[in-house]
């Protein structure tokens, strides 16, 4: 399997890249890490005439504390995020997600801002990120805007970025010390995507959730923020009921297609599972 | 299409070659510098036939450009013995523990496992296990693999193998 034939740039600046994306309009594709893109060039399902490689570009790489903040470079690898101490400490959640995506190879390539931009509904990241409260900037012909992952992503493959413009950084403000995390993925074997998966950021206070968000994967065409069941939880010690109203809340909001990885009841009731394993993880974890 | 002129390092050599953008990586080492040793499994990124080591890096060459190799440091499984041709630790681990039945896996099998070796010398079984779930083995059940990858790690560590109780 060979790709279509298309031209190839490799800029050497963000404003290079810009500039060629808006030029070259429709035809042309970012490259990020290129294992969602290549592998669909491959089955000829998507031929872009010009693919932007964005490996020569300055800036788009590494992980740095600004402040409360942590700000990740898009091109920044999913093993970059394995390998960084900054992440393993500040935002463990990333740490534990990063290693449910695909396999050793794949990550050593796959990048974060591949992963965010790309729209597609299995990706894991997007859901997280929502979880997080974390917001992505955007370079474009008209310069450079922020948009929060919350608001990024508009259906599936269907996103915020407008035409000419690339992701370049990820900021998500590091969770409070002592919070409580974890994100429960059912897949199939290693490297597919989720049958369904639910991130949880909490805090306790007295043996009482605080605080709570809760973000699903691969459970409708966006990722989704389970705003109701998250709300359910506040107060309570996360006895039997709560996890089972919790998971109902979840359930109500799923939307999965029926597909290779089950029918939609079976997808809405594992989603309904992980949501209520990630509660009981991350509350084990909060201190 | 254009073709565009790259160069790069293959197991300590220097290589050049024309390809047109769409070349793939382990196309342009199996047809171009007629190494075969490479296999193309799935050509889908799931079965890591075709891993090769980049810069550091276990990379699937079924899902990366030739032209994005230009100017890296490439190891193959041609380039896994030792400098007087005798086998590598790995090479050995995975003879004498039978680490392989038909055989076409292993090349990616062993260039996962040596980056996997040099990022962490004395792996547990449990991380052998998630160090190479990116390479697919319809024949050994995979039990093999790990005690040819323990063996080679005992060797590279100058320590006895012990093969553990079944």
């Amino acid at each position: 399997m060979i790709p279509g034939p298309f031209s190839y740039h490799r800029p050497a600046t963000v404003a290079d890249a810009v500039k060629l994306l808006s030029t070259l309009g429709d035809e042309a594709r970012p490259l990020a890490g290129g294992h969602s893109l290549l592998p669909m060039m491959k089955l000829r399902l998507a031929t872009p005439g010009h693919l932007v490689d964005l490996h020569g570009v300055a800036g788009l790489t590494g992980i740095r504390r600004d402040g409360g903040k942590v700000v990740i470079g898009a091109m920044t690898t999913q093993h970059d995020l394995l390998a960084s101490d900054e992440i393993a400490r500040s935002i463990p959640i990333l740490h534990e997600t990063a290693l449910l995506i695909a396999d050793p190879q794949v990550r050593y390539r796959g990048t974060l801002g591949g992963n965010i931009a790309n729209g597609d509904p299995g990706n894991d990241m997007p859901a997280l990120m929502m979880t997080l409260g974390a917001t992505y900037h955007l370079e474009g012909p008209q310069g450079g805007r922020d948009v929060a992952a919350a608001e990024f992503y508009q259906g599936a493959y269907f996103t915020a970025i407008e035409p000419g413009e690339l992701v370049t950084a990820i900021s998500i403000a590091a969770p409070p010390a002592g919070h409580g995390h974890a994100y429960e993925k059912l897949k199939r074997k290693v490297g597919d995507y989720a049958t369904a998966a639910a991130a949880v950021i909490l805090t306790m206070s007295g043996g009482k959730v605080a605080t709570c968000t809760i973000g699903l994967t691969n459970l409708s065409e966006t990722p989704l923020l389970a705003d109701a069941a998250a709300k359910a939880v506040i107060g309570t010690s996360l006895d039997a009921a709560t996890l089972k109203q919790a998971a109902a809340a979840a359930e109500a909001i799923m939307a999965p297609a029926a597909d290779a990885r089950g029918p939609v009841e079976y997808r809405k009731h594992v989603g309904g599972i992980m949501v209520a394993r990630a509660l009981q993880r991350a509350a084990a974890r909060a201190n | 299409m254009a073709k565009t002129h790259i160069t790069m390092k293959v197991n300590g050599a220097e290589v050049e070659g024309l390809v047109e953008p769409r070349t793939l990586l382990v196309h342009f080492i199996r047809e171009n510098l007629e190494m075969t040793g490479t296999h193309i499994g799935c050509e889908t990124t799931h079965c890591g036939a075709c891993t090769v080591d980049i810069d550091g890096m276990s990379v699937k060459s079924c899902t990366m450009l030739a032209v994005q190799a230009n100017g890296s440091d490439i190891t193959t499984i041609e380039g896994m013995a030792n400098p007087d041709g005798s086998l590598s630790a790995l090479q050995e681990g995975f003879r004498m523990m039978h680490g392989l039945q038909c055989g076409f896996c292993t090349p990616g099998m062993i260039m996962r496992a040596h980056r996997l070796l040099k990022e962490n010398p004395s792996p547990t079984e449990a991380e052998i296990r998630i160090g190479i779930s990116g390479n697919i083995c319809r024949c050994t059940g995979y039990q093999n693999i790990v005690k040819a990858i323990q063996y080679a790690a005992a060797k590279i560590n100058g320590v006895e193998f012990q093969e553990a109780a079944e």
